[in-house]
C-alpha cells in the first residue's frame, strides 16, 4: 500500500505531537509546520494527501493558506479551531476547507473526520463539494439510496421525495460525513441566486427528517451543525 | 470716628477675603493725573526702567509716546509686546494684544491709557476690563488715568471745562487699585509745556484744548485730582487700621457705616445719569453700600421705547458703579421709594433736581417728589443732585441695539400710532353711547344718560388706559351737552345747574378712568410677576424629575426659551472640564465666548460689559461646587435683558439649571460607586467560584495522571476514562466563563450582537439535545413539538446554548424523564424544559428570579460541579432577544423553565415549492 502523507500546520507543539501520534498510528507519514509561512512552502514541496490546519497561527490567518492551496490542489483540508465563533468556521469552509474540529477534541473524533474526508475525492466544482457519489447505492441507518434507480427506501419501503428534497439528499449523500455550509447547500440545490434564503433549508430539511428519521426532533443522521450547516452521519 | 467700638466681624472677614484674593490677583498701580500732559506716561516708564535695572520681568503691553522724544527714549531697553492689527471698517488699527499678554505672563505689565475704548469686536469694550482680566490672571499692571475719565467725576469735570469725554472708567477700578501714584504739575508749568508743544492734544480736540487749558480749569482739575487721591489714601489708612487692630486684638473706630446705606432714585429725565454718579460719589465718600431704583408708574410705563432704554442704561451704569439695582412698580413714585428705602435700611435718598425748563406742573402733584418723601419718611436724609449740562451718552452698543430694534418693535405702547388709535377709540365710544342714548331720550332721565356715558369712559379706560379715558370723558361731556341738554343741538345751556352736572360728570369720568387704568396697570404688573414665578416654578418642578444631563439641558433650554423667546442653548461641561457642544449649534452662537464665560465664570455677550456686540448672552451655570456649563440666550427682545428683573430672572434660571446639573453629576457618581461595588462583589464571587470549581477537576486530573504511571495495565483504561471525564467538565466550565465574558463585554457597549435568522425550532431542539448528550448520559429526553411549528427568527447558536444549559441543569439536579416542549401563539414562541426531579430548592421559592443571577446556585454548597453561570447565560441570551425566562416548580414535582420569545410571520417560500409539496405529500 502506498504511504500517505499528511501535513499538520499548528503552532502548539503539544497538539502537534498528539495529532502526529494519532495519525502515525493509522499509518500516515506526518510532516509538521509551526507557522503559516512554513505551512505554505511545505504544502507546495511535500504535496500531502491531507492537510490539518490550525486557524490561529502566529504569522497570519489560516484561511489565507486555504485559499492559496485551493488555487492548485484539491487535497482534503481539516481545520482546527480553538474559537467557538461560527463565522470563522464558515469562512474557512467557504474558502474551501472540507471540515472542522473545535478544540478540545479527542483522537476518535479526529480520525473519524479524516476517514470521512478521504472517502470521497473532491470534485472540482466551484463549491469544492463532491457532487458525484462513487457508489450508486448508499446506506445510512435503515435508509437506502439507490442513485441509479433514483429511489429512496426506508426500512425497505419506498419513500416519495420531491425533486428538491431528492436533490438536497443527493448533495448530503455525496458529502456524507462532511459538514456542508448553508451557503454551499443552497447554491447546490437552488442555484447561486438563492444563496441567502436559508429558511428554505429549514423547511426542506424538516421535510427530509419527517420522511427519513425515526424521531425528527432527535435526528441521528441528518444532523445540524449549529450556526454552520448540515452533516449527514452514516 | 471718636466712638470706640469692637471690630466688626464682617469687616474682618472682608479684610481676610481681600487679602486672600490679592495674593492670587495681580496688583494694580495707577498713575493718576489731573489732565493730559502732567507726565504720567513718563513717570510710569521711569519707574519701569528702575524695575528693569533691579532685574524684574517687566513688559510694555501698550504705551503711547505721542511722538515725544523724551518719553520714547525711556521705552528703549524695555521689552515691548507687539500690537495686534485689527481691521475695522476698512481701516487697520493697532490694539493691545490681551491674549499674547496673558500667554507671556510677565511679572509687571505696562498698559497705558486705562480709559481707552477697544475697537468693536474685541473681547472687552474697554481697556480697563482687559486690565481686570490681566489682574485676575495674577499679572501686576501699571496704568495711567486722567481725572476726567473717572465715571463719577465725568459730569463735574465736563461742567467745569466745557469738554465732555465719552471714555470713562468706573470709580471702583480706582478704588480697588493697590497703589495710586499721583502725578502732579502746577498749572503754570502745564501751560508752559503746552506752549512748548510738549502736551499731546488730539487733532479733533484742538479748538476745545484752547478753552480746556485755561488756568482756572487747570486749578480746578488739580484740586479734584488731589482730593480723589486723598480719598484713596484715606481708604488705605482705614484698611490699615482695621488690619492693625485685628492683628493686635484691639479696638477700632467704626470704619464704615453698615446700616445707613444710600438709595438713588432713577427718573425718566436726562439727568438721571448725573444723579447716579452723584450717588456713587457720595456712597464712596460715606463708605456705604448704595442702591439704585427706578419706580415704574403707569405714567412712566407709557414712555416711548427710547426713553425707557435710557432709563435701563442708567440702571446699568449704576450697577457698573457698584450699586444694587431694582425696578419697582407702583402708582406713585414717593411711597414706593420710601418703602424701598425702609426695606433696604437706607439713611439717605438721592434724587435728581426736578427740571424747571419747558414744563408745567400738574397742579395736584405739584409739591414734588422730594417734599412728598419728606412727609412720608421723615427720618430719611434727602439729597437733591444738581443736573449737569448734558447727559452721559449711553454705552454705545446698547444704544445701537435698542435703537435698531425699535423699528421692529411695534407692540410697544405709547407710540404716536397708538395715541391716535386711543383717540379714535375714545371718539368711537362717545359716538356709540350717544347713538345708543338718543332713542332713550324720552324714556330715561338725563341723570341716567349721564350714567351711560360714564360706562363708556370705564370701557375705554379698561381697554386703552388713562389718556384715552380722559379724552372720552371730555368728549362725553361735550356730546351730552350738545345732544341732550336743552337747547339740544347746541352747546348753549339754558339751565345753569347743568354746569354742575358737567363738572361732576367730567370729574367722575376722569377719576374713574384714572382708577380703572391704575387697576389695569396693577393687573399687568402682577401678571408679569406671576409669569416670572410660574416659569421658575415649572422649571424647578421639571428639573427635579430630570435624571440625566441631556434631560436637564433640554428642560433648561426650553424653560429659558419659553420665558425670553428667541433661542436658548444649554451647554454642559464634559468629563475633561471643557464644554460639550451639541452637533447642531444655532447660527450666531460663538464657542470662544462660551469658553471664556466658562473659564471666567462671568456673563458675557449681549447687555454685559464683555463683548457687548454679540447677539447672544452667555451666562455661566454656577453651582455651589463649581461652574457646570454655559447658558446661551438670543432673546426675542434684546432690551429685556437690560431690565434688572429680567436679568435677575435669567440668572435665577441659570442657577436652577446649574444646581440640577450638579445634582445629576453627583447622582451619576453615586451610581458609579454602586456599580463599582457590585462589580467588586461579582469579581470576588467569580474568584471564589473559579478557584473552587477549577481546582477540583484539576486536582482530580493530577491525581489520575499520577496514578496512571503506577496503575496495573488492566486499570489504565478506567483511569484514562476518568481523566477524559474530568477534562470535559473543566472544558464545560471554561466555556461557560468565556460565554459569559463574551455576552457581558457586548452588554457594556450595547446589546449582544445577534445573528438572527429564520430557524426551525425542531432543528435547534434536536441539536441542543445532541450537544447536551455528554451531560445527559443515558437520561432520556422527550420532545413535545407540534408538527406545524412555524419558523422563528433568532440566533440559533445562542438559543441552542440556552437549551443545552437548561438540559444540563435538568441532568444535574432533576430526574428523568426530561421534557422539551414548544408552542406558539400569534406573536410568541414558548419553550419549556421540565424534569421530574425534586423541583426548585425551598430557599428560592418566591424569589425564583434570583436563580438567574451570576454565581448563584440553588444549593450553595454541593458536590455538583458548576459555578452557577449557566442560568445567568440563559438570561443574558434571552434578554438580548427581547424575551423572558422564568423558573417555577412544575405541577407534580420537578422544575420547569420557560423561555418566551417574540415572533412574527416567517417569510413565504415561493409558490412552485408549495405545488411541489402538495404533489409529493406521502
Amino acid at each position: 500500500m502506498q504511504i500517505r502523507t499528511v501535513l499538520v500546520v499548528e503552532d502548539e507543539p503539544q497538539i502537534r505531537r498528539f495529532v502526529r501520534s494519532a495519525l502515525e498510528a493509522e499509518g500516515w507519514q506526518v510532516h509538521e509546520a509551526g507557522t503559516l509561512r512554513e505551512g505554505l512552502s511545505a504544502a507546495g514541496t511535500r504535496q500531502p494527501d491531507l492537510l490539518v490546519l490550525d486557524l490561529g497561527l502566529p504569522d497570519g490567518d489560516g484561511v489565507d493558506l486555504i485559499r492559496d492551496v485551493r488555487g492548485w490542489s484539491a487535497v482534503p483540508i481539516i481545520v482546527l479551531s480553538a474559537r467557538t465563533d461560527e463565522a470563522e468556521k464558515i469562512a474557512a469552509l467557504d474558502a474551501g476547507a472540507d471540515d472542522y474540529l473545535t478544540k478540545p477534541f479527542g483522537t476518535g473524533e479526529l480520525l473519524a473526520r479524516v476517514r470521512a474526508n478521504l472517502r470521497r475525492p473532491r470534485a472540482a466544482t466551484g463549491n469544492g463539494l463532491a457532487m458525484e457519489a462513487v457508489e450508486p447505492a448508499f446506506h445510512f441507518g435503515d435508509v437506502e439510496v439507490d442513485r441509479s434507480a433514483r429511489l429512496v427506501r426506508k426500512a425497505g419501503v419506498e419513500v416519495h421525495l420531491t425533486p428538491t428534497e431528492y436533490r438536497m439528499l443527493m448533495v448530503l449523500v455525496a458529502n456524507a460525513g462532511r459538514v456542508i455550509t448553508q451557503k454551499q447547500l443552497l447554491r447546490e440545490v437552488w442555484g447561486p441566486m438563492r444563496s441567502d434564503q436559508s429558511h428554505y433549508l429549514r423547511i426542506y430539511m424538516g421535510h427530509l427528517r419527517q420522511k427519513l428519521e425515526a424521531d425528527p426532533a432527535q435526528p441521528r443522521h441528518l444532523l445540524t451543525e449549529s450556526g454552520v450547516g448540515y452533516r449527514l452521519a452514516a | 470716628m471718636t466712638d470706640i467700638q469692637r471690630p466688626d466681624p464682617d469687616a474682618l472677614i472682608a479684610q481676610l477675603r481681600a487679602q486672600e484674593a490679592q495674593t492670587q490677583r495681580g496688583k494694580l498701580r495707577i498713575y493718576f493725573g489731573a489732565n493730559a500732559g502732567v507726565g504720567k506716561t513718563w513717570a510710569m516708564l521711569s519707574a519701569a526702567q528702575r524695575e528693569r535695572r533691579d532685574g524684574h520681568d517687566i513688559l510694555i503691553g501698550v504705551v503711547e509716546t505721542h511722538g515725544r522724544a523724551e518719553t520714547a527714549a525711556l521705552v528703549a531697553g524695555l521689552e515691548s509686546l507687539p500690537l495686534r492689527a485689527v481691521e475695522y471698517r476698512g481701516r487697520r488699527l493697532s490694539e493691545f494684544d490681551l491674549d499674547a499678554a496673558l500667554a507671556r505672563k510677565p511679572a509687571i505689565l505696562l498698559v497705558d491709557e486705562l480709559a481707552h475704548s477697544n475697537v468693536q469686536g474685541s473681547r472687552h469694550a474697554k481697556r480697563w476690563q482687559d486690565v481686570q482680566e490681566l489682574l485676575a490672571a495674577g499679572i501686576d499692571v501699571w496704568t495711567a488715568l486722567n481725572v476726567q475719565h473717572l465715571e463719577s467725576l465725568n459730569g463735574t469735570v465736563g461742567a467745569i471745562t466745557g469738554v465732555r469725554v465719552h471714555e470713562t472708567v468706573p470709580d471702583t477700578v480706582l478704588d480697588d487699585a493697590d497703589e495710586v501714584v499721583l502725578v502732579d504739575a502746577t498749572p503754570d508749568e502745564l501751560i508752559a509745556r503746552l506752549g512748548a508743544g510738549k502736551v499731546y492734544v488730539p487733532q479733533q480736540a484742538e479748538r476745545a484744548a484752547q478753552s480746556f487749558f485755561r488756568k482756572g480749569n487747570l486749578i480746578a482739575l488739580r484740586e479734584i485730582a488731589l482730593r480723589r487721591t486723598a480719598e484713596h489714601v484715606e481708604d488705605d489708612v482705614l484698611g490699615w487700621r482695621v488690619e492693625q487692630s485685628g492683628a493686635s486684638g484691639g479696638r477700632v473706630a467704626a470704619a464704615w457705616n453698615t446700616s445707613g446705606s444710600l438709595l438713588a432714585c432713577v427718573g425718566p429725565h436726562e439727568d438721571a445719569a448725573q444723579t447716579v454718579r452723584t450717588a456713587a460719589r457720595l456712597a464712596g465718600q460715606l463708605n456705604v453700600k448704595w442702591h439704585a431704583a427706578y419706580v415704574e408708574t403707569p405714567r412712566l410705563q407709557r414712555l416711548d421705547a427710547a426713553r425707557r432704554d435710557r432709563i435701563l442704561a442708567v440702571l446699568q451704569l449704576a450697577q457698573e458703579l457698584g450699586a444694587e439695582t431694582a425696578v419697582l412698580t407702583g402708582d406713585r413714585v414717593a411711597p414706593a421709594l420710601a418703602a424701598q428705602a425702609l426695606h433696604l435700611n437706607c439713611a439717605t435718598l438721592v434724587l435728581g433736581r426736578p427740571a424747571m425748563r419747558g414744563g408745567w406742573r400738574w397742579p395736584l402733584t405739584g409739591k414734588g417728589t422730594a417734599r412728598e418723601l419728606a412727609e412720608l419718611a421723615p427720618s430719611l436724609d434727602i439729597v437733591e443732585a444738581a443736573h449737569a449740562g448734558s447727559s452721559r451718552r449711553l454705552p454705545q452698543a446698547l444704544w445701537n441695539r435698542s435703537v435698531g430694534l425699535d423699528a421692529e418693535d411695534a407692540g410697544e405702547p405709547g407710540t404716536g400710532h397708538h395715541r391716535w388709535r386711543g383717540f379714535l377709540w375714545a371718539l368711537g365710544a362717545s359716538i356709540a353711547v350717544t347713538v345708543l342714548a338718543t332713542p332713550l331720550h324720552g324714556l330715561l332721565e338725563l341723570t341716567n344718560i349721564v350714567m351711560l356715558y360714564l360706562v363708556g369712559v370705564v370701557a375705554v379706560a379698561i381697554r386703552l388706559g388713562r389718556v384715552p379715558a380722559a379724552m372720552a370723558a371730555l368728549l362725553n361731556v361735550l356730546a351730552f351737552d350738545f345732544f341732550f341738554v336743552s337747547p339740544r343741538m347746541s352747546f348753549a345751556v339754558s339751565d345753569v345747574q347743568y354746569i354742575v352736572t358737567f363738572a361732576v360728570m367730567l370729574g367722575v369720568g376722569l377719576l374713574v378712568g384714572q382708577l380703572t387704568a391704575g387697576l389695569r396697570f396693577a393687573a399687568g404688573v402682577s401678571i408679569s410677576r406671576e409669569r416670572r414665578a410660574q416659569s421658575l416654578f415649572e422649571l424647578a418642578r421639571e428639573l427635579s424629575a430630570a435624571l440625566e444631563t441631556s434631560q436637564v439641558i433640554e428642560i433648561g433650554a426650553a424653560a429659558v426659551q419659553g420665558h425670553f423667546g428667541g433661542r436658548a442653548v444649554v451647554v454642559a461641561m464634559d468629563a475633561s472640564d471643557g464644554l460639550h457642544y451639541p452637533a447642531d449649534l444655532p447660527t450666531g452662537f460663538d464657542k470662544s465666548v462660551a469658553d471664556w464665560t466658562l473659564r471666567q465664570g462671568q456673563s458675557a455677550g449681549l447687555a454685559t460689559s464683555t463683548l457687548a456686540a454679540q447677539a447672544w448672552r452667555y451666562v455661566p451655570l454656577k453651582a455651589p461646587m463649581r461652574v457646570r456649563g454655559v447658558l446661551a440666550l438670543e432673546p426675542a427682545h434684546p432690551r429685556w435683558l437690560l431690565i434688572p428683573e429680567q436679568a435677575q430672572q435669567l440668572d435665577t434660571l441659570a442657577r436652577q439649571i446649574a444646581i440640577a446639573l450638579e445634582r445629576v453629576h453627583y447622582v451619576n457618581i453615586a451610581q458609579q460607586a454602586v456599580v463599582d461595588m457590585e462589580s467588586e462583589r461579582l469579581r470576588n464571587a467569580l474568584l471564589g467560584a473559579v478557584s473552587h470549581d477549577v481546582r477540583t477537576p484539576l486536582t482530580a486530573l493530577i491525581t489520575l495522571a499520577e496514578s496512571l504511571q503506577s496503575a496495573p495495565p488492566q486499570e489504565t483504561g478506567t483511569v484514562a476514562q476518568a481523566i477524559v471525564r474530568q477534562a470535559h467538565q473543566l472544558n464545560a466550565l471554561v466555556s461557560n466563563l468565556l460565554d459569559m465574558a463574551r455576552l457581558e463585554s457586548d452588554v457594556s457597549g450595547q446589546s449582544v450582537r445577534l445573528r438572527r435568522d429564520w430557524q426551525s425550532v425542531e432543528e435547534v431542539v434536536g441539536s441542543a439535545i445532541r450537544a447536551a448528550k455528554p451531560a445527559l448520559g443515558d437520561m432520556p429526553v422527550r420532545t413535545e413539538l407540534p408538527a406545524d411549528l412555524p419558523l422563528v427568527e433568532f440566533d440559533p447558536v445562542l438559543i441552542e446554548r440556552v437549551l443545552v444549559n437548561l438540559l444540563e441543569n435538568a441532568a444535574k439536579y432533576g430526574a428523568p424523564p426530561v421534557v422539551v416542549a414548544a408552542s406558539t401563539t400569534d406573536n410568541m414562541l414558548v419553550l419549556k424544559v421540565r424534569d421530574l426531579g425534586p423541583g426548585l430548592p425551598a430557599s428560592v421559592r418566591g424569589k425564583e428570579h434570583t436563580l438567574f443571577e451570576k454565581f448563584t446556585r440553588g444549593q450553595t454548597e454541593s458536590a455538583t460541579p458548576g459555578v452557577g453561570l449557566g442560568l445567568a447565560i440563559c438570561k443574558a441570551v434571552v434578554q438580548a432577544h427581547g424575551g423572558a425566562i422564568s423558573a417555577a416548580s412544575a405541577e407534580g414535582g420537578g422544575a420547569e423553565f420557560t423561555v418566551t420569545l417574540a415572533r412574527r410571520e416567517p417569510p413565504p417560500v415561493p409558490g412552485f415549492d408549495d405545488v411541489e409539496r402538495g404533489v409529493s405529500a406521502p
